[in-house]
């Protein structure tokens, strides 16, 4: 009996570390497909150019590179890169983390009226004529908003049972209420400057990310994927149901609130800085899921890498592949849309 | 171990379900409750779980009040298996059950190896090792319950609380379920069970509660509830009960009359 029990923990072991394995090999992806995005691009830099510069940077020493060469890596390619894949990551670790707070592989980060919240800061924003940071501000701080008041209005309308789906709903009535926001705003706002500027916006790019975009964006990152990171186990349990979760000893009302504000502090850095990014915290989820299982231990850091590398391959295809740069929210969309029913097709196991 | 139910009152906010329940179970015992649909058998399981607020009574658990305890303790000592269902994402079997050990970890951590091998004791417990590697949402709905329960086992509880453990299983697997019951039922542990059908309490009741509208409550041996006269005053029909034997038992059966 022993021996059968043993043999069966080196098994577990095993199937296990073939996932691990799948983490292992992600990061090495990031990184290749990130020096891969810095050569490309309107001005093409080669890697031993790339290296060069890292070398001089590093070693302080004087190797005859072009100015435009560093100019073109500091200031516009390296914040860029790093703007996708934090907003990557962020889209996709609230999004997975939903998908199990909610129970419902459907959900995506913006279902409490995150990213409608944020919208509607940035428009109002723009309409009052702040510089980007106000933005910035503005857009973070009405996404923070929105999400919380739906959790007021839920927990204000929920007698002790059902709490998740009042939750769903109110937030879809959040949502509602912050786009017909917006289509307020677009509609006062001047149709020859701020219309297009609030449109563009909304339309979702990394276009114009920088070095100080990036650093707005890293404290709510850090803040909202730690705290996921650290309690990803137990969204494992969570996923079973309120009640259940509950005779298993988790202190579920006060998990929920950690996920929610978590994520939410990531989507709304993210929509802050970038505009909306559909599709990302709902497709890389299910990706994720398919390949690495639905264990949040493995589930939540595949995810995180998993939507980095593909932010970031959307977003150089966004800004070189055509001569007019695409939008992102409009590339995201049209990539993730086959590309979520293909996983469908190809999704048999209960993943719907 | 004893558990107590005090003159147990519980509804949903404001609104009585059930009053005036007390009855004790103690480590080996298995108390299966029974009553008609809507009669409050799973009302009273959730004010002991502690997941709906008691509107009068104690629980307690030697002599001390369950409800005061933090939600870790409450969970190292009731096990609750809930009836099958399907979750939203396809875990392994090995996953489902090793949630068991939630109630043991830190705030930050995930199960160790240690968890792990009291996830696959568990499964040994109940003969289903087999199905470590299987993923939940595609296995029977017998084989289902069988996860649930050894996930109750992993928990390592003193008390297992089992809704209605036996429904939607077929008939073979009805027996093994309620065998397997009486098993961990020897080893220790104290089991509080619904069932719809009054023929389990003669395969594995050692006590039996009867809940009736108009918050009757009656509970006692197997011989003094189960008669014909109160379930025909339970559940509104006329019922039979009849006696067989084989080699070496006496085996018992309730059988309703159909005009």
């Amino acid at each position: 009996m022993k021996r059968f029990s043993m043999s069966n923990t080196v098994v577990f072991l095993q199937k296990n570390r073939a996932e691990y394995y799948l983490t292992a090999i992600l990061v090495p992806v990031l990184v290749l497909v990130c020096l891969c995005s810095l050569t490309m691009g309107r001005y093409a830099i080669s890697l031993s150019d790339i290296f060069s510069v890292f070398y001089t940077k590093i070693f302080a020493v004087d190797l005859a590179i072009p100015a435009n060469v560093e100019t073109v890596l500091f200031k516009v390619r390296i914040p860029r890169i790093i703007a996708a894949v934090l907003v990557g990551a962020s889209l996709s670790v609230s999004g997975a983390s939903y998908q199990g707070l909610f129970r419902n592989p459907m959900v995506s980060p913006d279902i409490l009226g995150a990213s409608a919240g944020a919208g509607f800061g940035a428009a109002l924003g723009i309409l009052l004529s702040f510089g980007t940071v106000g933005i910035q501000l503005y857009s973070f701080l009405f996404g923070l908003g929105a999400v919380a008041l739906a959790v007021v209005v839920s927990s204000a309308i929920t007698r002790g049972n059902n709490v998740t789906l009042v939750l769903v709903l109110t937030g879809m009535v959040v949502s509602t209420l912050f786009s017909s926001f917006v289509s307020l705003i677009k509609y006062v706002a001047d149709p020859y400057s701020k219309l297009p500027a609030i449109t563009f916006w909304l339309m979702g790019s990394l276009s114009t990310a920088s070095m100080k975009d990036v650093k707005m964006m890293l404290f709510p990152f850090l803040l909202g994927v730690v705290p996921l990171m650290l309690l990803r186990w137990k969204l494992n349990v969570l996923s079973f149901g309120e009640e259940e979760a509950k005779t298993m000893g988790v202190e579920t009302a006060k998990l929920r609130l950690v996920v929610i504000i978590c994520s939410t502090l990531l989507t709304a850095g993210s929509v802050s800085v970038c505009g909306i990014i559909g599709w990302i915290g709902l497709v890389i989820p299910h990706f994720a899921r398919m390949l690495a299982g639905p264990n949040y231990k493995i589930l939540l850091p595949v995810s995180l890498l998993f939507g980095s590398i593909f932010l970031i391959i959307v977003d150089t295809v966004a800004r070189s592949a055509f001569p007019l740069e695409i939008p992102l929210g409009i590339l995201t969309s049209l990539v993730g849309a086959p590309f979520f029913i293909y996983l469908l097709f190809k999704g048999k196991r209960g993943w719907l | 171990m004893r558990l107590e139910v005090c003159d147990a009152v519980c509804g949903y906010g404001t609104k009585k379900v059930v009053e005036n329940i007390s009855f004790t179970v103690q480590s080996g015992e298995i108390l299966c409750l029974l009553g008609p649909n809507g009669v409050g058998k799973t009302t009273l399981f959730k004010s002991i779980l502690g997941l709906i607020k008691m509107l009068g009574g104690v629980i307690k658990v030697d002599g001390e009040n369950v409800h005061a305890w933090p939600k870790k303790k409450l969970a190292q000592t009731f096990g609750y298996v809930p009836q099958a269902h399907t979750p939203p994402f396809p875990f392994t079997v090995r996953d489902v059950v090793i949630m068991g050990r939630t109630a043991y970890l830190g705030k930050f951590a995930s199960p160790s190896k240690v968890d792990e091998e009291i996830a696959e004791q568990a499964l040994d417990t109940l003969g289903i090792s087999y199905l470590a590697d299987r993923v939940y949402t595609e296995i029977s709905g017998g084989e289902r319950q069988l996860v649930l329960i050894a996930r109750a086992l992993t928990q390592q509880p003193q008390i297992l609380i089992m809704d209605e453990p036996t429904s939607n299983l077929d008939f073979g697997n009805q027996a093994r379920v309620l065998g397997q019951i009486n098993e961990l039922a020897k080893k220790g542990l104290a089991v509080i069970m619904t069932s719809h059908f009054p023929n389990h309490v003669f395969l594995c009741s050692t006590k039996v509660a009867l809940m009736q509208k108009n918050n009757k409550f009656s509970v006692g041996s197997v011989e003094d509830v189960v008669t014909e006269e109160n379930l025909k005053s339970a559940y509104g029909i006329d019922v039979k009960i009849t006696t067989a034997a084989d080699d070496c038992h006496t085996l018992r059966s309730c059988i309703p009359i159909i005009n």
